[in-house]
């Protein structure tokens, strides 16, 4: 017989019993991990923390390897977009390669997207107003030449235990 | 009978995030039980803000939609708290 059948179940507390009005729904929690800093990672991973915390959710960014150049001050407003290895582009690798060719296909993507959504740089400034907790990864920190005091300012640095706690908090998490 | 709308949040032209960012915002400037007006034009923003009012909690009384072009869609969303 399990032993854990043997004890009680755990009654309401007279608090929880008693007559409240209706709870807030259950806050949910959304942890995203992100590695890169081109364009077509940045916006997907600030669009989804900000209709998460648009809509309560607790919101985590957990920045590592290329990911933190957002979080650096010398590159934070510098984010690009590489046409290299991505055929859905149409732009043909042998060419994606040439000198110009990132900051070409960048300027483009830049000024399509503007029609559409705020600039990266707004994006994390309406994150960060909304209450999105932005992270530095401390092992990749070394590896993409970054110190604390280069880090811009509200960013925390953590590790990957802190990472799975937040996760394992019954969040929706996303790597990418 | 609809209540009176407190307040109009106009999200014409705006794509996805953008209206539920606003709606975030807005929803706080209106009393809790007044209702919060909101117009878009995102083709995602039935199920956006459905989606959002239910994770929220505020209470979507209407949706409707006004033939184009460009259609507008227009929520009524009730503050919950």
């Amino acid at each position: 017989m399990a032993e854990t059948a043997l004890r009680p179940a755990p009654m309401p507390s007279e608090a929880e019993t008693a007559e409240t009005p209706a709870p807030a729904p259950a806050a949910k929690r959304l942890v995203i991990v992100l590695t890169k800093a081109t364009l077509d990672d940045v916006y997907p991973a600030f669009i989804l923390a900000n209709t998460g915390a648009a809509s309560g959710m607790e919101v985590d960014l957990y920045f590592t390897f290329w990911g933190m150049k957002l979080l650096d001050k010398r590159t934070a407003k510098k984010t690009k977009l590489s046409p290299v290895g991505n055929p859905a582009m149409g732009m043909p690798n042998i060419l994606a390669v040439l000198p110009g060719a990132t900051a070409m296909a960048t300027a483009m993507m830049k000024r399509k997207i503007k029609k559409y959504w705020p600039t990266i740089p707004e994006m994390m400034q309406q994150a960060r107003e909304m209450g999105v907790r932005m992270h530095a990864c401390s092992p990749t920190m070394g590896l993409m030449g970054l110190a604390e005091e280069h880090l811009i300012e509200g960013v925390d640095i953590v590790g990957a235990s802190a990472f799975l706690g937040w996760a394992s908090d019954n969040a929706v998490t996303i790597f990418i | 009978m609809l209540d009176a709308v407190a307040k109009t949040l106009d999200t014409k032209g705006d794509l996805c995030p953008i209206p539920v960012v606003k709606a975030a915002k807005a929803i706080k400037e209106v009393g809790v039980g007044q209702v919060l007006e909101i117009l878009a034009t995102d083709p995602a923003s039935k199920p956006d803000f459905a989606a959002w009012s239910k994770m929220t909690g505020h209470k979507l009384l209407s949706s409707s939609e006004e033939a184009g072009p460009p259609k507008v869609f227009r929520f009524m969303i009730q503050r919950a708290r």
